[in-house]
């Protein structure tokens, strides 16, 4: 399989990230040497295998449901580009 | 004294006991052997004030005869483990001025132990890279050079710091982090041991992720000893990481001497690559020497599967760095470039805070995961990671108790040299290492030998899971059987 410059476009923006026209057909290069590079998996006969979901498998640890943290809003906010009484501030979303 | 940076280790850490030296003085020393070695560009930010206030603490608590496992030795820590009130970035523009308000688990260990803080380990960008060369604060220049050249070359990725600054006897120890290879192959770079132990050993609470399933924490050293000290302290299960798992921690440095007598030592064949270099294969074949004439028996083995771990690393690791990354939006930390409305603001900060190689990985992952190509992608590396794993489980249960590989396809390379045009050329470089990480399992890297143009080489031992110890036994064997290999020249001091 390969993307076209369509495709590397819609990546792009499911991404989150710019990308300027200029860049689109590298991009779409490095993307394709990267989806040849992986195709050979489509050969692997994977017929009644599972997918790993758990690396090490075992029973998840629970802790007791008590607060052991809080009261620390200061902290949270005090590596934010913008703030303002606690509060994280982002540019308007709601007309 | 500047003696002081050449001791290992081992030999530091009963020097300050028997109050050869201070802790004080083993700080300056380091702290002064740092700032000669600027050119490697090892280091993203150094903590001398802080090193020396620990390094006092430390003399009060050697006076008090209340040491710690590791008090007073000097450390550098990479660059993506958290660090109260110290910059922590990835490598990374966006993160820069990031200063966290918690401490890493596996960093909060260390300092409990009595370690002393040196600085900040320069890395590759988010840990995505081979070579150190994808840092936003610039490559890290290794302290190795080949025979008779000034070329710069690379120390590895993507612990390129932390491996560059112990080989060049910077600090005593450095903390890494793994999820292809990052502490193996920079340690078979530079000279170093470098050990990823577990999935689960080590917490990875505070640590930037990169592949949640695949990162783990650990150490390199000048020595396996030294390695073995540093994972006991790094290790422990840790309530703040549900996939850390909680079995007990034990004593790894009286595994190192304990010998492999009776050992059954796995060779993989599909580890013999065509167009491997002549002296990776006689490097290999000296290693299966050196482990049979310490009593251990030699077997033949196959891992059917091995080609296909890197293709399917380089989906579900860029897979799971989409997923995580996402949290970089230049809202709640980092780098923010406004924009017109608050989506072009996300796409804007990105853009400008990640470098090349990071968004290519995110696009990638993005790519397959996207409605439509989960199964063919995804899934069904998944399946394969099974597979790979089901390899290794069948050697072990035919009795295996570690597996002698090389650790790199070749000694280091120079800057610039790999990867401008093709991605793919880079992530070769893993080709060894990566199953390792897709099956969960403890690799160590260990110094063997010297390339043709004078660079070090090393060979890599696989174990079973929670079996760190078999691992630093047969690393010892290796250590002690290969040629002694000289510190490289200081040519930066």
């Amino acid at each position: 399989m390969s993307v076209d410059s369509a495709t590397v476009r819609r990546i792009a923006h499911l991404a989150r990230i710019k990308v300027v026209e200029a860049d689109v057909p590298h991009l779409q290069n490095e993307l394709n040497a990267i989806l040849a590079f992986v195709e050979e998996l489509g050969t692997v006969d994977v017929e009644g295998v599972e997918p790993m979901t758990s690396v090490m498998p075992m029973p998840m640890k629970k802790r007791a449901d008590v607060v052991t943290d809080g009261a620390i809003a200061e902290k949270i906010v005090v590596n934010a580009p913008v703030s303002d009484d606690h509060f994280f501030v982002v540019p308007k979303v709601v007309e | 004294m500047t003696g002081l940076t050449e001791l290992t280790l081992a030999r530091a850490r009963d020097g300050l006991r028997q109050k050869e030296f201070s802790a004080v003085e083993l700080a300056h020393a380091h702290i002064a052997a740092i700032e000669k070695a600027r050119a490697l560009n090892a280091f993203i930010i150094e903590t001398p004030e802080k090193a020396l206030a620990m390094a006092r603490q430390s003399d009060a608590r050697i006076g008090k005869r209340d040491a710690g496992p590791l008090e007073g030795i000097p450390l550098g820590i990479k660059d993506l483990y958290c660090t109260e009130g110290v910059q922590t970035t990835a490598g990374s523009h966006i993160l820069e001025g990031f200063v966290p308000p918690y401490e890493s688990t596996v960093t909060a260990n260390l300092w409990r132990d009595g370690a002393v803080m040196l600085g900040k380990l320069n890395l590759d960008e988010f840990a995505m890279g081979s070579s150190n060369e994808t840092s936003y604060f610039g490559p890290v220049i290794s302290p190795w050079r080949r025979r008779g050249s000034n070329t710069p070359l690379v120390p590895g990725g993507s612990s390129g710091g932390s491996a560059a600054a112990v080989a060049a006897r910077l600090c005593l120890g450095a903390t890494a982090t793994d999820t292809g290879g990052s502490i193996r192959q920079p340690a078979a770079f530079t000279g170093t041991a470098g050990i990823k132990p577990t999935y689960g050993r080590c917490s990875r609470f505070g640590i930037v992720a990169f592949a949640s399933s695949l990162d783990q924490a650990g150490p390199i050293a000048r020595t396996v000893r030294d390695a073995a000290i540093l994972l006991r302290s790094m290790a422990g299960h840790d309530p703040k990481d549900t996939t850390s798992v909680d079995v007990p921690v034990p004593d790894f440095e009286a595994a190192v001497e304990r010998g492999i007598r009776g050992l059954k030592i796995g060779i993989p064949k599909e580890y013999r690559r065509d167009g491997m270099p002549s002296e990776i294969e006689t490097l290999w074949a000296q290693g299966i020497e050196w482990v049979k004439a310490a009593g251990a028996a030699i077997a033949d083995i196959s891992l059917p599967h091995t080609r296909y771990a890197l293709p399917a690393y380089y989906i579900v690791a860029p897979a799971e760095a989409s997923s995580n990354l996402a949290r970089y939006d230049g809202v709640r930390y980092g780098l923010r470039v406004p924009g017109k409305d608050i989506a072009d603001m996300y796409e804007r900060t990105r853009a400008a805070g990640f470098g090349k190689e990071v968004r290519r990985r995110i696009m990638i992952g993005t790519y397959v995961l996207s409605a439509g190509y989960y199964d063919a992608y995804y899934v069904r590396a998944q399946k394969i990671r099974t597979l790979i794993k089901r390899d290794f489980e069948t050697a072990f249960s035919s009795g295996i108790d570690a597996i002698l590989t090389p650790a790199t396809p070749s000694a280091a390379f120079g800057l610039g040299e790999k990867g401008s045009a093709d991605p793919v050329e880079m992530y070769l470089n893993d080709i060894f290492t990566v199953t390792v990480n897709m099956a969960g399992l403890p690799g160590i890297a260990v110094p063997a030998g010297i390339s043709t143009e004078g660079l070090p080489l090393g060979l890599q031992v696989i174990g079973r899971a929670f079996d760190e110890e078999t691992l630093f036994s047969v690393a010892r064997v290796i250590e002690q059987s290969a040629p002694r290999i000289a510190p490289p020249e200081k040519w930066w001091a």
